[in-house]
């Protein structure tokens, strides 16, 4: 077995790279750049080695930095996990020049399946189905709007080496081929540094979801499943899990058949993924080949009990699979979060900071928290936005997603927006509940962008309640007090109530109903914890400088109480109006301005572009939500944004 | 049914019509303008029933102008006493809706006679100004009753907290009443305070210039930084003086009252050991650090849009009030400059005359440079921090947490100053100057060579850019590890309750105002 594994990455997938070597009694070396001189992977590791600046390109995608630490500090393994450059073939082939071992799939296989093109290629060859389309390299725009024409609208144009969603765009109309083909390979080329492009028939309401393989240096190739990842927005996965709620047994088989084929077909070794979308009649076509280990793996180490890292590193080390596929058993249900920084409300653009607070769910039975970080981390803009993974284990759908539930009520995370109560509020989502969604999930539950769901009237007054108990502790210490004839003011309206506190008990009188508060909650914790007439309710609380924010189930509420007097003089308060913000282009992210498309005087149309932003190596287009003439630019390309920075004023 | 003697029913009457101030029709106008009466804002602020008012049939005594018969009972002010959270406190509260709450001789005799028993039983003052002026009709009358109220002002500083909420007008002369008390809370859109308005102006410099541009909240705890706060409206404004007056004593001689906390003393912030960012270039925000200190994260910012390279409020350690002083590197890198160096210093004397020990927190890479405060007079303005912590003997702790260079490290509560106890992180870097400015200075002839300064200024900064030389020397007590801040400050505190310590006699210091 090797001695030293050096881990190619950082944040959550080298902790849990280090994870498993530690348990196989491996040593680990983990790698760093500036930002990270003090991250957790640096710290869990036997040794670290600096790589260099914080810009990935300086660092974990610097081939020779990374090369000349493994030799340096004797490492006879690289684990590269996800990312970066793990589904680098020159990375591979240097690493083995190196005299080192990859852990990991050998370089024609990853070049093989890099390309979108040739993998889909070889699919055809070995019989795997795939999505109408045009194999082959797009040339120009005349070529690309032929091939939209001749496969038929809606179409996706793709990056031939891309992923995570990255260089992938939607066109409807041989306009849009033209706008998102620009686009589409410009973002290529920043992404991937290959602005290859090629097109292919988009499949509605499709579900993705992917076969998780093994394979050794023996030939011997076992799938272990599928995993669902529907979830997704801006094309990239949220929410994970295994198995998926679409597929029987028949199916299941039938398209581990054919990941194995695919696999066998490139005489593939270590973990791989292959990434099928399925279509509403179960057709399922092969959409590429995942050569690396995947974010949302352990969905699948919990359903199947095998730690896929683990299996990684044997294989790499020349040893013959522990098991066949016969003896893969599937046990129980398994879903992941992804926590990522990020603001829900704004269409999940990216937030940066320092996570001022936080607390992992992770003294919750069966729930597995996959982190990179801890309080006082900084999420920065050199990287992914990822903050943390939280996977659940139930013995059925309905107990995982409860569990879950549970977490993410208890999973504290501020500094920095996070999509924690998104998360959350998809978990109450009856088509979710039932299984029943597919990659349009999102837009089709929140079409105009996501908003709190509200509470049914119950939950609204135990919400109440928990407010008239936090009320009584912060304002008023251990006193007995009783407040008769009070108003809560609650997201506008106004609700009265009276109640009374004594010995730890809140009593709380809404109408008619009386509602009993116990808790040990006090003042400065987030997390709160109480019985509501003996019904267990977690969440989690902010105090404001009048009254206090409450989260519960995904869902703020700012709340206020004042006695009656006060109350009614309320109305007599001015109304604070919001600014008019319609007459501004505010940027919506911290990032880069690469393109100003519009001038001083221009007309705009609805959905024209306005400007592009690059932020977190993404660029995102900003369009006109209505008609409108451009006043002023007042920003100019290559400007660094900040968030809320007004780019463009309108007439 | 008992029947009422004539007198009940004539008292009643009269109570009933004081009541209703200026008439029904101007309290209408009042709230249409999305203010309160007078006498609701008492409500608001006081616990409820605790409200005892004073002189309710007061009338005015002048007779020009047809005054005679124009008597309106209270004149314009409501008086009295009444308690905010079971405490104490006197209050005043301007009356719009009579004679435009204008100040008449017997009004300014109203707001006198409560400050003086305010002072004789040693209980705070709370005024709530919403005035036009002063009454013209009664001429020097008037200004005769304002400067009585300045001078009781005067003489009440110092021994009982004075509060100023200006919820309306507050022009000419009478500016002088609330400037001189100890905080002034705004209303936002609502409050207006100027020596002379827009139409003066207008006359005198042509300059054109709006009510709110020239005296409304949000230039006074912007540009001017004569108030401390301003708030949305008239409620938050009142709930937020409710919440404000817990961190204060009732008088010169006492202690604010400790507030029970479950919050523990010893809560340790693992976060807070990487508060500091690596490169020292970097800023940080310091009211992350004021927050995981402070009790239940409970902590009250006084003019937290003016001057943000420096950070006051008050919070609690322990239950205990404090005052907390920090540089905050976010904003002009933490310099002391004019405004910064005024703002705090005010705010010191203020906790030094009410026994409210200090907590100060050092990230200061000097005083600003440039012509802009030289010119402003940086010497005497900055001269007033030092002062103000120099003279203090109440309980003083310090704590280091980065810069701490040059005459900015001497004047944040420093050993030197009375400092009682004084840390620092291991982060500190206390110095005469920067690594590099030092290196400059005594390498003269090096420093052409840039190669040569680099290495110089490393060198330099590992020898003396850190809390070790002034450790060595005393200056710095103990070096503690950021995540113990708290339960150390909560320990020095403790230590230093009863701490005695008095300043010369004299008859009163001359602070370079």
């Amino acid at each position: 077995m090797f001695s030293k594994i050096l881990i190619a990455n950082r944040g959550e997938i080298a902790c849990r790279v280090i994870r498993s070597a530690k348990r196989m009694g491996i040593k680990t070396i983990s790698v760093f750049s500036d930002a990270d001189r003090f991250a957790n992977h640096v710290r869990l590791s036997d040794e670290s080695m600096y790589i260099g600046k914080s810009e990935s390109k300086e660092s974990y995608l610097n081939l020779d930095a990374i090369i000349k630490a493994a030799k340096e500090s004797e490492a006879d393994a690289i684990h590269p996990g996800y990312g970066f450059l793990s589904e680098n073939a020159d990375f591979v082939d240097a690493v083995n020049k190196a005299g080192i071992c990859f852990i990991g799939p050998s370089k024609e296989a990853i070049s093989l399946m890099g390309d979108k093109i040739e993998s889909k290629m070889l699919a055809d060859k070995a019989n795997v189905s795939t999505v109408p389309g045009f194999i082959g390299e797009v040339d120009g725009l005349k070529h690309a709007q032929e091939i939209a024409d001749s496969i038929g609208y809606p179409v996706m144009i793709k990056a031939s080496a891309g992923g995570g969603g990255k260089g992938m765009r939607v066109a409807n109309n041989p306009q849009q081929v033209k706008d998102s083909l620009e686009r589409a390979r410009s973002e290529a080329q920043s992404s991937f540094g290959d602005d290859r492009i090629f097109i292919e028939k988009l499949i509605q309401q499709p579900r993705h979801i992917e076969i998780q393989v093994l394979a050794d240096n023996f030939g011997n190739i076992i799938h272990l499943g599928e995993r669902e990842c529907s979830i997704q927005r801006r094309h990239q996965k949220v929410i994970e899990e295994a198995p998926s709620p679409f597929l029987d047994e028949s199916l299941r088989s039938s398209m581990g058949e054919k990941a194995v084929d695919l696999a066998r077909a490139v005489n593939y070794s270590s973990a791989g993924t292959i990434e099928f979308i399925v279509d509403n009649e179960k057709n399922f076509y092969f959409l590429e080949m995942n050569t690396r280990l995947q974010v949302e793996h352990p969905v699948t180490e919990l359903i199947t009990g095998v730690d896929i890292v683990e299996e990684m590193i044997r294989i790499a080390n020349g040893e013959e699979l522990r098991l066949n596929q016969q003896e893969v058993k599937f046990s129980g249900y398994a879903i992941e979060c992804r926590a990522y920084a990020e603001d829900p409300a704004r269409d999940f653009v990216p937030s940066i900071g320092r996570l001022i607070k936080y607390q992992e769910p992770n003294n919750i039975d069966k729930i597995r928290v996959d982190s990179g970080v801890s309080e006082g981390s900084e999420i920065s803009r050199f990287y992914d936005p990822m903050i943390a993974k939280v996977i659940s284990y139930g013995s059925s759908r309905k107990k995982a997603i409860d569990l879950m539930a549970n977490a993410l009520d208890s999973f504290v995370i501020r500094g920095i927006r996070n999509n924690i109560s998104f998360m959350r509020n998809i978990l109450s989502v009856d088509s979710f509940k039932e299984g029943n969604y597919s990659t349009d999930f999102i837009s089709k539950v929140w079409p105009d962008g996501y908003i709190d769901s509200s509470l049914d009237e119950e939950s609204f007054k135990i919400v109440i309640a928990i407010g008239a108990f936090i009320d009584c502790k912060f304002r008023y210490r251990h006193l007995t007090r009783s407040f008769v004839d009070m108003v809560c003011f609650i997201n506008k309206k106004q609700i009265k109530l009276d109640y009374k506190y004594c010995d730890g008990v809140c009593t709380v009188h809404i109408g008619k109903v009386i509602y009993e508060v116990t808790s040990e909650w006090v003042p400065g914790e987030i997390l709160f914890k109480c019985l509501v007439n003996n019904v267990s309710y977690l969440a989690q609380v902010d105090i404001l400088n009048e009254g206090h924010k409450v989260n519960i189930k995904g869902n703020e509420y700012e709340l206020k109480f004042r006695n009656e007097y006060t109350s009614n003089l309320t109305s007599f308060m001015p109304i604070k109006d919001d600014p008019d913000l319609s007459k501004y282009l505010i940027s919506p992210m911290p990032g880069l301005l690469i393109r100003v498309g519009v001038e001083e005087g221009q007309k705009v149309r609805k959905g024209e572009l306005l400007v592009v932003i690059d932020a977190m190596k993404m660029e995102n287009i900003l369009v006109a939500d209505k008609d409108c003439v451009v006043k002023k630019v007042l920003k100019k390309q290559n400007d660094s944004l900040m968030i809320d920075d007004i780019i463009i004023e309108f007439e | 049914m008992v029947e009422q003697s004539d007198n009940l029913i004539n008292l009643n009457n009269r109570v009933n019509s004081a009541l209703e101030g200026g008439g029904i029709q101007r309290i209408k106008k009042q709230h249409q303008k999305g203010k309160l009466t007078a006498r609701e804002r008492l409500m608001v602020l006081l616990d409820e029933g605790s409200f005892e008012e004073f002189d309710m049939f007061v009338e005015h005594r002048e007779t020009e102008f047809g005054m005679a018969n124009n008597k309106i009972p209270g004149d314009g002010v409501v008086t009295g006493h009444g308690k905010i959270n079971g405490r104490l406190v006197f209050v005043f509260s301007q009356d719009f809706t009579v004679f435009g709450g204008s100040l008449s001789e017997t009004h300014a005799e109203k707001i006198c006679k409560i400050m003086d028993k305010a002072m004789s039983v040693g209980a705070p003052i709370i005024g709530i100004n919403d005035s036009g002026g002063a009454r013209i009709q009664e001429g020097v009358a008037s200004l005769g009753g304002y400067a009585n109220v300045f001078q009781k002002t005067v003489l009440a500083s110092g021994v009982i907290p004075q509060i100023s909420l200006i919820m309306g007008p507050c022009a000419g002369g009478a500016v002088y009443a609330p400037a001189m008390t100890d905080f002034i809370f705004m209303v936002n859109k609502t409050s207006h305070m100027f020596v002379t308005g827009p139409d003066v102006v207008k006359t005198v410099t042509h300059e054109e210039v709006t009510h709110e541009e020239l005296g409304g909240a949000s230039t006074h705890t912007t540009k001017s930084s004569v108030a401390d706060l301003a708030f949305d409206d008239d409620i938050q404004t009142l709930i937020q003086v409710r919440r404000f007056l817990d961190f204060l004593p009732q008088n010169n001689n006492e202690q604010a009252e400790q507030r029970d906390t479950e919050d523990p003393k010893d809560r340790s912030e693992l976060s807070l050991d990487s508060l500091v960012p690596t490169d020292s270039t970097m800023p940080y925000d310091m009211l992350e650090l004021i927050l995981k200190v402070v009790d239940e994260s409970d902590f009250f910012e006084l003019q937290k849009d003016f001057a943000k390279n420096i950070i006051i409020g008050f919070g609690r350690l322990n239950g205990y009030s404090v005052g907390i002083v920090a540089n905050q590197p976010m904003v002009l890198a933490g310099c002391l400059d004019i405004n910064a160096s005024k703002k705090a210093a005010r705010f010191v004397r203020f906790c030094d005359c009410f026994n409210i020990p200090i907590i100060t927190f050092v990230d200061v890479p000097g005083f600003m440079p440039g012509t802009d405060q030289e010119y402003g007079g940086i010497i005497k303005h900055g001269a007033k921090l030092l002062f103000a912590y120099g003279e203090a003997t109440v309980p003083k702790i310090t704590c280091i947490i980065r810069k701490a260079y040059g005459g900015a490290y001497d004047v944040m509560s420093s050993k030197h100053l009375r400092g009682d106890i004084n840390y620092a992180w291991p982060s500190a870097e206390i110095a005469v100057m920067g690594p590099k400015g030092a290196v400059e200075i005594i390498f003269r002839d090096e420093a052409k060579d840039i190669k040569k300064v680099d290495a110089l200024t490393e060198d330099y900064r590992k020898k003396f850019a850190n809390p070790f030389v002034a450790s060595s020397r005393g200056f710095i007590d103990d070096i503690i590890l950021p995540k113990d801040t708290r339960k150390k400050v909560i320990s020095a505190l403790n230590m230093l309750k009863n701490k005695k310590l008095n300043n010369p006699w004299k008859k009163h210091d001359n602070i370079p105002l």
